[in-house]
């Protein structure tokens, strides 16, 4: 096992994360109106003196030079806090929230990833021809689509017209179920949510796979494969399919932050709790410790997936080896 | 389409004409016989959820959001109610001493906490000393005179205040301010810390069971609730949708029952209305009416001048409001005090037509012509960006302002930004506001007009209007106890700020629930969605 490698990665992971901490200080800093006047704003009433008090409470008061120290301090010591806005342990709050992203996340890249891997080597194989016509302008029409939109469209068929699957939420509520039954109801819950993120990413592995399989189409050893007289089959899927995987594992890496975040529209159009949702939340009312564990939270999970994927892509290309800095090799 | 419009029209004192009119004129509501059925007992009320607040004690925190989960779990001492204005609930009634010194409230027999324990005036005197006074947003202004709370026995709690307090005004602040907690479970703890603020125990008709953020509220029916019979329901499950479009969907799906607090657009109504099995319901928030206000920094030289604000006034057009922004769902306004208010509204008061030509001409009389540019002077505009309504209104007044001459520029902020500029940074020239009124001008009405505020005092007159006959009116409001004399003087009060304009009251405006037509007894009083729901039923 690559433990040195790990230990690098985790290593990169500190500035980035110390860079970020600094940044959400000093950008809801920046921001007009606290985590008080934002729940003024909420409560809809309240007098000098109340405010005064909330401001004592949520340790509003002090200098920004010491609020930073308190904030730092906590992040060094791995102390989450309390979080204004739900009035909990943050550590709590997310706990709750991320496995919720992250089975919406990892589903929908999944699904994106395999379909795109799929229908971009169809595409690239049969360059030029019906199937590649259609996959192409099907994947880029979804793409140019907002998300919210294709969601609201897909609630509309499948929840409100036919029926077949629920509107939002995770699962059936008051619905006491467990085993088989349990995982049917949430995955019935998800269909519509994932589908649609994936939807609206597909595009993405579709032109990279597409790309890659022509590329490889066109290799040396495409060609030698072809002159040596191999079966077509074992040249599409060995000498161009797997080759070409290489560019889709390496933005499947890069794709989990950003569908990280762009889930907040999905989690808000399908009612699912998730740490999107949430981040939203937490900027609106101010509340500093939650945001600074949903970003140290993300970034966790963005660098745990990019460790992954390294391991992945080690598997993928022989080149690749204990030794060689898998990094400088990505295409 | 619907029972509740023809069912209104007998409520005593309310605005059943206007609703009427209303739904004449949005094209809603075609008259149909009121039903006439047995309540059935059973079912599960699914409501879209409002806002998931932190602390859902109401002793606490007078808010919407809040209510909207914990009235049905902890009782006022009185409710609104269409035909009797106040209906007793954990009081069954009061008295006020003839010096305005005390109140005397006589408790119900009978009743107990979720946990079994006895509710005794120890509970009512602790909620009202511990809690609505010294840590409640409403509370500390109204009971800020309360200096003790006797409890000679077991049902009666004597209020007692340093200064006159009008029973009236007690009276009209009851149903938002005087949740009782269970003493038993809050005294010796810190009670702002106390985890039963995020699991409310009460006394009322549903019990709290579980709150899953993001998810749901789920209560349950209390069956050993004072009221024989009571509640209907087996449960009520409030469902975090945050989308509007979702919500409006669920509706039509019958996922839900019940939308509340305008949770669907308003470009929405009419076509959920059209859908078979849910109707459009303009009614049951009258106790919570919003006003939508022009905001005036009178530490501007131009807009501390009379003239300018009368033009200001001139220059809009609040049917355009109306017809517009509002899709027909709201009032024009003639002041403070809307006309839903029987006991308190006064339509003699000085009015200003819509006429921008008479506005140009003030504004060239108070010394401000169009320059070379067409332009007299420029402000900068915030509006309360929380309601679409409020943001829409913005536009509007920039579009109307402009027609006569005034450059106006939008900022626009979240709604915490919105806060801290207007009302503590005074950051602003003009704003959008949304004051809301509370079935008396004491409450939260005054205090926009009121001079001497502090910074920082969010709905409240952080203007720089202060002037000393408003202030000597609002004062001698506050502690006159002879009801006909305090309307009198709260009748001066509106003729005062239509004559001075501190701030533009534009138009009035409540809530619209849409609700699926099983649902019964939906907006049958003037809190309703903030209310117990014990009478709720669902048609099976």
């Amino acid at each position: 096992m690559p433990w040195r490698f790990l230990g690098r990665r985790l290593q990169q992971a500190v500035p980035v994360l110390l860079i970020v901490a600094v940044g959400v200080f000093f950008l809801l800093e920046i921001a007009e109106g606290d985590a008080v006047d934002a729940y003024l704003a909420a409560t809809g009433a309240g007098d000098a003196g109340l405010a005064a008090q909330l401001r004592e409470q949520y340790g509003l008061t002090d200098t920004l030079a010491t609020r930073f120290l308190t904030y730092a301090t906590r992040l060094a010591t791995l102390d989450l806090g309390h979080s204004v806005a739900f009035d909990r342990p943050v550590l709590e709050v997310i706990a709750t929230r991320l496995p919720v992203t992250l089975m919406l996340m990892g589903s929908a890249i999944l699904v994106s990833g395999a379909l795109g891997v799929i229908l971009g080597g169809l595409a690239g194989w049969r360059r030029g021809g019906p199937a590649d016509l259609t996959i192409t302008v099907t994947a880029l029409i979804l793409n140019a689509m907002p998300g919210f939109w294709l969601g609201l469209l897909a609630i509309i068929l499948f929840a409100v017209k036919l029926r077949w699957l629920p509107l939002g939420g995770i699962g059936s509520i008051g619905a006491d179920l467990s085993g088989l039954a349990a995982v049917l109801d949430t995955v019935r819950h998800l269909l519509l949510p994932v589908g649609t993120l994936a939807l609206t990413y597909l595009a993405l592995y579709v032109r990279l796979m597409r790309a890659a399989m022509i590329e490889a189409a066109d290799s040396g050893w495409t060609l030698a494969a072809r002159a040596r007289g191999l079966p077509e089959r074992g040249i599409v899927l060995r000498h161009m399919a797997r080759p070409a995987l290489l560019p889709v594992v390496t933005m499947l890496g890069l794709q989990a932050g950003a569908m990280l975040g762009g889930s907040v529209v999905i989690e808000t159009v399908f009612a699912i709790p998730g740490l999107g949702r949430l981040s939203f939340e937490a900027v609106t009312q101010r509340d500093l410790p939650l945001l600074a564990g949903i970003l140290l939270a993300g970034t966790l999970v963005v660098v745990v997936v990019n460790i992954l994927i390294d391991l992945l892509y080690r598997r993928l290309d022989p080149r690749v080896g204990d030794g060689v800095r898998a990094t400088e090799r990505r295409p | 389409m619907d029972r509740h419009f023809s069912r209104r029209t007998g409520a005593a004192g309310l605005r059943g004409s206007t609703l009427l009119a209303l739904a004449a004129a949005t094209g809603l509501g075609a008259a149909a016989p009121a039903m006439a059925q047995t309540p059935q007992r059973g079912g599960t009320l699914i409501a879209a959820a409002d806002t998931e607040p932190r602390n859902l004690n109401p002793a606490m925190v007078a808010s919407n959001g809040v209510f909207y989960v914990s009235s049905k779990v902890i009782e006022p001492l009185a409710e609104m109610d269409y035909d009797e204005g106040l209906r007793p609930v954990l009081a069954t009634g009061w008295e006020g001493s003839e010096d305005g010194l005390s109140i005397t409230f006589t408790l119900r027999e009978g009743v107990r906490w979720h946990d079994g324990e006895p509710f005794t005036s120890a509970d009512v005197a602790f909620s009202a000393m511990e809690v609505w006074k010294p840590l409640q947003n409403l509370g500390r202004s109204i009971f800020a005179n309360l200096e003790a709370v006797d409890t000679p026995d077991d049902l009666t709690a004597v209020f007692r205040f340093s200064e006159p307090t009008p029973v009236q005004l007690i009276e009209n602040a009851l149903p938002a301010v005087s949740a009782v907690l269970p003493r038993h479970l809050y005294e010796g703890t810190e009670i702002a810390e106390n985890p039963l603020n995020a699991a409310p125990l009460g006394t009322g008709p549903f019990v709290f069971a579980e709150h899953r953020p993001g998810e749901f509220y789920r209560l349950t029916r209390n069956d050993d609730y004072w009221a024989e019979g009571l509640p209907y329901l087996d449960a009520i499950v409030q469902r975090v949708l945050p989308d509007a479009g979702a919500k409006a969907a669920a509706l039509e799906t019958g996922d839900i029952h019940l939308t509340a607090f305008s949770a669907v657009p308003l470009t929405d109504m009419a076509r959920l209305d059209a859908i078979d099995g849910v109707s459009v319901i303009p009614g049951g928030y009258e106790g919570i009416t919003y006003h939508i206000t022009v905001e005036i920094n009178h530490r501007r030289e131009e807009l501390a001048n009379p003239l300018v604000r009368q033009a200001l006034r001139h220059a809009i057009d609040t049917d355009f409001l109306v017809d517009v922004v509002f899709l027909g769902f709201a009032t024009p306004s003639t002041g403070p005090v809307p006309s839903s208010a029987a006991d308190f509204y006064t339509d003699d008061v000085p009015t200003y037509d819509f006429d921008p030509a008479r506005a140009e001409s003030l504004l060239d009389e108070a010394g401000y012509p169009r320059g070379a540019d067409g332009t007299r002077f420029s402000l900068r505009l915030r509006p309360a960006p929380w309601f679409a309504q409020t943001r829409d209104t913005g536009d509007y007044v920039r579009q109307a302002l402009q027609e006569v001459g005034i450059a106006v520029e939008l900022v626009t902020a979240d709604p915490g930004g919105h806060i801290r500029a207007v009302y503590t940074e005074h950051d602003f020239d003009l704003a959008i506001g949304s004051p809301v009124w509370r079935n008396d001008p004491a409450i939260s009405t005054t205090i926009l007009f009121r001079g001497g505020q502090p910074a920082g005092v969010p709905f409240a007159n952080q203007y720089g209007y202060d002037d000393p006959e408003m202030n000597a009116l609002i004062d001698a409001a506050a502690t006159e106890l002879d009801r006909d004399a305090r309307v009198a003087l709260y009748h001066d009060f509106q003729r005062k700020v239509a004559e001075d304009l501190p701030i533009l009251n534009l138009v009035d405006f409540t809530f619209i629930t849409v609700a699926r037509d099983e649902l019964q007894n939906v907006a049958n009083n003037p809190r309703w969605a903030t209310s117990s729901w014990a009478d709720t039923w669902i048609a099976q």
